[in-house]
């Protein structure tokens, strides 16, 4: 009695959601008027699996509406219904709403009693209304003219049982469905002594009699139709039934109207696995690459004759070490799918709603990515393809007059840049639109200089509160638009920049770490200190004596970078409690860029880039202001890793004061 | 009656109690160090390791008594040198200084002492009341005295001590998470 139930409940949840998911990117390449069985089954599948589950753990609302939305595909799939746009809206209209009493049911949120109810009765319209005319002229014509019986090969996968499978159980349910008779099929059968018996060898010949449907017929292998071959055909009333039901080879003549499965899936074996436990594993790994890069340290001053054994061992004790990391490191790795699989819906309502037309292509979806970046970004790829809908592409009499196509094509690609990943979203429309952005900058108060490359004006657009469309409509210009994206995607140590042509489209491109455990950093010696500056925030990196350095008020000072005046930030002052040198002549400035603002740091030394794990510090410490955490280097010693954007915010609010 | 309180308190936390312990139902072992003249002693429990002195990293926004941190086969340490907490007049480094790795409450502190000495099992007959010092002496981190023939140990409440907001090694929102706990 003590079993957890809300183990297998996760468990069920999380099914569910992927179950929804893939309803909902099915239904979405669903050609209504060329409707693939394959397609259709799919969508019956995981709806029928989610009312089967949540019929077990008794969650009887989430049962009741996927009950109707499992008979209303059934009759899709039989062919009884006719797929229209209508009939995608709806479904799409139930997945989101059973997603909404998943998360009912999960507790993470309130039913919205009234949205189902009208939901259910849409569903249930939908049958009655098909029901009273059901239009026999596009049935398929064995359904029309309701076949004695079926003909049907079972034919399980030798390894049937292992999924808890019973083959004699169907049989029973098909026996009670109508007259069955059963012949079993022994040609698989092996000599005894190489008979394994968690193995399934059989297979069936069954012709059953009765007024059945062929939908009801394939919910009885609903739960086993990945795991066998299965073919039913009609038994036609004129043909004497015993004429071929002897021969009833999957590989039937072109007569046979409804499909063996031509799919049987790639076989993809997974395990769940807590992401906490992975996350471990990739902390153990860490401390092992920084051991090992210890030891490879150490071990360059050993004699290369006397200690062959060992520096043999050594070397292999690196090759096995990064071979690690990269397995550990992949197993957090999801397809960038993950990400763009969401974004079909998003864009097929949002078109709809502001009447344009768009095609979204997708490329690259493979490419992959840490999960835990993937969850991050959800929010601002949404945001960016929203402002494109919105802003970037025309409706379509726009784009004919600029002489376009009626379609606009919303382009997402993501591939692999050395140890980066860039996702780039491109739209053919019409393009970031200079004058109403430097008017809007003006409004604002954004400080603009006089003559503004494009690329700067772009940039304007990453100013918090900047939004240009006129109306603020509900798909996007709420105004808190591309600075939350930048700032995500700043947080993930990424970039983003936007390019655009008048016309002809804008592109944005997010440069993004492969993992949030790793930081490519630029090391940098002040005193004995070494600190870890994120490669992404550096500009440039300068010797004094190229730039003028002004003193302002008591130890402020700034440097002239580039016709700027930028607050100079001395790190030995700052950490070390070093007095400013008089002389900064011995340093070097390194320019670095946060939130579209510029500090100069001053260091005593550029060390060296490297790529460092991140460790927190505030485990066992507490948070220190200018410090984002720390790493170990390959010495063993701790370097503190700077958070350029304190820094910045710091440095430019002194330089104001 | 504050003495009692005090060694009542701390073994609720010493669930894993050593079967010496349970032998002389009362006592407990304490690791011994060295700060300066005195003597001090900490609940063995508390204590993880004893190192030698690592090449700590300074971290900014520090009090002068946070050396800095350690890297501990992986895990970023930090480090309180415990002379100069105590204002003792000199911390030097020499061959006997340490660092008392402690173990407190999930977090992991390390602090720099003169030398270690022992660990000493003390029965409650041992065991003293820290005196009463008028004035301003901060007693809140003695759990009391250990009288051993003619020396005496200072017995520290080492993870009062050591969440203790002049201690500075928690924020001070982890202060309030804690109190809630």
């Amino acid at each position: 009695m003590g079993i957890d139930i809300s183990r297998f409940q996760d468990t069920f949840f999380e099914e569910s959601r992927e179950g929804l998911d893939l309803m909902e990117s099915r239904l979405l390449e669903l050609d209504v008027k060329q409707t693939d069985t394959e397609t259709l089954n799919e969508i019956f599948r995981a709806a029928h699996s989610i009312k089967g589950g949540a019929g077990t753990f008794g969650f009887s609302a989430i049962t009741d509406f996927t009950h109707s939305l499992e008979t209303l595909l059934d009759r899709v799939r039989a062919g009884e219904l006719p797929p229209s746009d209508d009939l995608v809206s709806t479904l799409l209209e139930a997945v989101d709403i059973t997603r909404g009493l998943l998360a009912a049911a999960r507790g993470d949120a309130d039913i919205d009693a009234a949205a189902v109810a009208a939901a259910h009765e849409k569903l249930n319209h939908w049958q009655g209304g098909a029901t009273a005319a059901p239009g026999p002229a596009v049935e398929p014509a064995q359904d029309a003219a309701s076949p004695r019986g079926w003909r049907i090969g079972f034919e399980p996968d030798a390894e049937i049982f292992a999924s808890g499978n019973e083959p004699l159980r169907l049989l029973r349910e098909l026996a009670s469905l109508g007259e069955l008779d059963v012949q079993a099929d022994i040609d698989r059968l092996p000599d005894l002594e190489d008979i394994d018996p968690e193995r399934c060898y059989l297979s069936w010949r069954l012709r059953l009699e009765g007024d059945v449907s062929e939908a009801e017929v394939r919910d009885v292998f609903a739960w086993v139709e990945d795991e066998c071959r299965l073919t039913v055909e009609p038994i036609e009333p004129q043909v004497a039934p015993a004429a071929d039901s002897s021969s009833a080879e999957p590989a039937s003549p072109a007569a046979a109207a409804p499909t063996t499965r031509p799919r049987p899936a790639p076989e993809q074996r997974s395990l769940r696995v807590s992401v906490d436990k992975i996350d471990a594993l990739m902390n153990l790994v860490g401390e092992l690459v920084i051991t090992q890069e210890m030891l490879q340290q150490q071990g360059s001053g050993l004699d290369p004759v006397r200690d062959e054994v060992m520096l043999n061992g050594l070397s292999q004790l690196h090759l096995n070490t990064r071979r690690l990391q990269e397995a550990v490191m992949a197993t957090r790795m999801v397809p960038v799918d993950f990400l763009f699989s969401r974004l079909p819906r998003l864009v097929h309502d949002l078109a709809n709603k502001l009447g344009k037309q768009v095609t979204l292509e997708t490329v690259g979806e493979g490419t992959e990515l840490d999960r835990g970046v993937i969850e991050k970004l959800t929010d601002p790829l949404n945001h960016i393809v929203r402002n494109s809908l919105d802003h970037g592409l025309e409706g379509p009499e726009a784009r004919r007059a600029a002489g376009k196509p009626e379609t606009g094509t919303l382009t997402l690609t993501a591939s692999h840049e050395g140890g980066h990943i860039v996702i780039v979203i491109q739209d053919d429309g019409r393009g970031l639109d200079r004058d109403r952005i430097l008017a809007k900058a003006r409004e604002r108060g954004l400080p603009l200089g006089n003559d503004m490359s494009d690329a700067e004006v772009c940039q304007l657009i990453f100013a918090p509160g900047f939004s240009t469309a006129a109306a603020v409509s509900d798909v996007s210009g709420r105004g808190v638009g591309m600075d939350v994206v930048r700032q995500n995607i700043q947080s993930l140590n990424g970039q983003v920049e936007v390019t655009s042509v008048a016309g002809r489209g804008t592109r944005v491109a997010i440069r993004l770490p492969l993992t949030l455990a790793i930081l490519d950093g630029m090391s940098v010696a002040v005193g004995r200190e070494t600190y870890i500056v994120p490669l992404h925030s550096v500009v440039e990196s300068l010797q004094p004596g190229a730039t003028e350095i002004r003193r302002l008020t008591g130890s402020a000072h700034v440097a002239r970078v580039r016709g700027e005046f930028v607050p100079i930030v001395p790190l030995g002052d700052l950490f070390g409690g070093r007095p400013w040198a008089s002389n900064p002549a011995d340093g070097i400035l390194v320019v670095v860029e946060s939130g579209g603002r510029r500090t100069v740091l001053l260091v005593d030394e550029l060390v060296g880039q490297q790529q460092v794990v991140i460790k927190n510090l505030e485990a066992n410490y507490k948070r220190i202001s200018g410090i984002a955490g720390a790493t170990i280097l390959g010495d063993g010693r701790v370097a503190l890793i700077l958070d350029i954007g304190e820094l910045v915010l710091v440095s430019s609010q002194a330089a104001a004061a | 009656m504050e003495a009692m309180q005090a060694t009542q308190s701390a073994p609720a936390q010493e669930t894993p109690a050593t079967a010496a312990a349970e032998r002389e139902a009362g006592a407990r072992e304490f690791l011994t160090f060295a700060l300066g003249e005195e003597e001090y002693g900490v609940d063995i429990l508390k204590v993880q390791e004893i190192r030698g002195c690592d090449a700590v990293t300074r971290l900014p926004e520090s009090p002068d008594f946070i050396k800095g941190v350690i890297n501990l086969r992986g895990i970023i340490v930090p480090i309180v040198d415990m002379r100069v907490k105590f204002r003792l007049p000199q911390a030097e480094y020499n061959e006997f200084t340490v660092m008392i790795i402690l173990n407190l409450d999930d977090r992991v502190v390390g602090m720099v002492v003169d030398s270690v000495s022992d660990v000493m099992m003390l029965g409650a007959d041992k065991l003293r009341e820290p005196p009463e010092f008028g004035g301003n002496f901060d007693t809140r981190f003695i759990t009391g005295l250990g009288a051993l023939d003619d020396r005496m140990l200072i017995l520290l409440d080492i993870e009062r001590l050591m969440h203790s907001e002049e201690m500075a090694l928690v924020s001070a929102t982890d202060d309030v998470a804690q109190a809630d706990d």
